[in-house]
């Protein structure tokens, strides 16, 4: 009985102190305690940024031997490795917290960890790939902008390296939108049909309103999330509909408008049930994506293997 | 038995007589993949002039919850510090 009650004082002592990091702003590092909650919360969340960044690369890749210039196609090239890297930023910072790669790799495969949604639509035309770079990885940017000042320090650096590569992807893409807004009546078209195919998916990556949010509480709780949902989907709506209006896109809300009161813009319903009929496996790339990553993974296993076995027998000559 | 190989702490200088900086980690089966590996990971952009791999498992770490006592030692030693010591007045440069 002794034993139990000391026991349960030193957990308590464990958790004041991992509460009174979260206090006084303290990163919470690899060793340090942590409750179990904050520990899963991280593991989904990171998991989840990881896989999203590996599974962006399918759309864009998609275009890489289509590439209208060498200079667009070794752009694009160049993209796509830091998306591979980011993936790989968030591998790692999520491994400190006790789960392996195998392990997360197996859980995106078996469909238990989730994916950006935004991944399941097609990149169907050259300008696809200019609202991707400009609308989702700009939407992505707001989100890992806040997530800089997330508590558990691992994710945090990661953030800081990220968004140092992200802006470029940023520009990258807008330079395709405006480029084609200044080319023929075609060329215009094909942007505005990107620009209306990508513009919803794009504010429905920060997720649901906030009133309909079911695990944000212990997610500020612990300052693992640092901004809502629906403040980080106004930044991104703020700044990019200036951007869409100097080059002479359309966004497509009949109900957009300038609030001068609240000095934001106001914007029209979001149609959630197409969010989650899509994260439910219906969109358009669901099967897809998974079956390309899953078909990849399984042929390169005889590169880990020659590897390991290299490994051994260089261990043995030595 | 299909794995996603060792894993290998990365550090990296970023000009020369800086110290090294750890910036994260990569997987590799061996030195040589460890030190490429971390090279495509960590310096996409000319963030490093050199590069440290060390595997994971070589590492090893104060535990937080000893920190009052392991890092007592040097908290009565104020002697240590120059602020310690009174200066005749006048003297300069020092």
């Amino acid at each position: 009985m002794e034993l139990l009650e000391k026991n349960e004082k030193l957990q308590d002592n464990k958790l004041g102190s991992f509460e009174a990091k979260i206090e006084r702003d303290d990163a919470i590092e690899p060793r340090d305690n942590m409750p179990e909650g904050y520990r899963k919360h991280l593991i989904r969340q990171m998991s989840q940024h990881a896989h999203s960044e590996v599974i962006g690369m399918q759309p864009e890749g998609n275009w890489i031997t289509r590439a209208p210039s060498l200079r667009a196609k070794q752009i694009l090239l160049a993209k796509i490795q830091d998306e591979g890297g980011h993936g790989l930023y968030l591998y790692s910072a999520a491994e400190t917290l006790g789960i392996t790669r195998d392990e997360m790799i197996a859980q995106l495969h078996s469909g238990k960890a989730k994916y950006s949604n935004i991944f399941n639509y097609p990149a169907l035309t050259w300008a696809d790939i200019g609202a991707i770079g400009w609308l989702v990885d700009g939407a992505a940017i707001v989100n890992q902008v806040s997530l800089q000042r997330t508590s558990y320090g691992p994710y945090s650096r990661a953030m800081v390296r990220i968004c140092k590569e992200e802006s470029f992807h940023q520009r990258q893409g807008y330079e395709i939108m405006a480029k084609m807004m200044n080319g023929t009546a075609a060329q215009r078209e094909m942007a505005q049909d990107a620009m209306n195919r990508w513009w919803w998916p794009s504010l429905m990556m920060f997720g649901p309103h906030d009133s309909e949010s079911p695990r944000s509480g212990d997610a500020f709780k612990w300052k693992i999330k640092r901004s809502t949902n629906d403040e980080l989907r106004q930044k991104f709506i703020d700044k990019t509909v200036q951007q869409a209006e100097v080059i002479g896109l359309k966004v497509p809300d009949a109900d957009l408008r300038w609030n001068e009161e609240k000095k934001c813009y106001d914007h029209g319903p979001i149609n959630w049930e197409e969010f989650h009929s899509v994260i439910n496996g219906n969109g358009p790339c669901n099967n897809q994506r998974m079956a390309h990553h899953k078909k990849v993974h399984a042929e390169g296993a005889w590169v880990r293997e020659a590897a390991e076995a290299y490994r051994l027998k260089e261990e043995k000559l030595n | 038995m299909d794995t996603q190989l060792g894993k290998w702490e990365v550090f990296m200088q970023a000009k020369p007589g800086a110290n090294y900086i750890h910036a994260g980690t990569i997987h590799a089966s061996d030195k040589k993949m460890a030190l490429q590996n971390a090279r495509d990971t960590y310096t996409r952009r000319g963030e490093g002039t050199s590069i440290w791999v060390v595997p994971t498992d070589a590492i090893v770490a104060s535990n937080p919850d000893d920190n009052d006592m392991f890092f007592d030692p040097s908290n009565d030693k104020t002697y240590r510090l120059p602020t310690f010591y009174v200066m005749p007045e006048g003297a300069k440069a020092i």
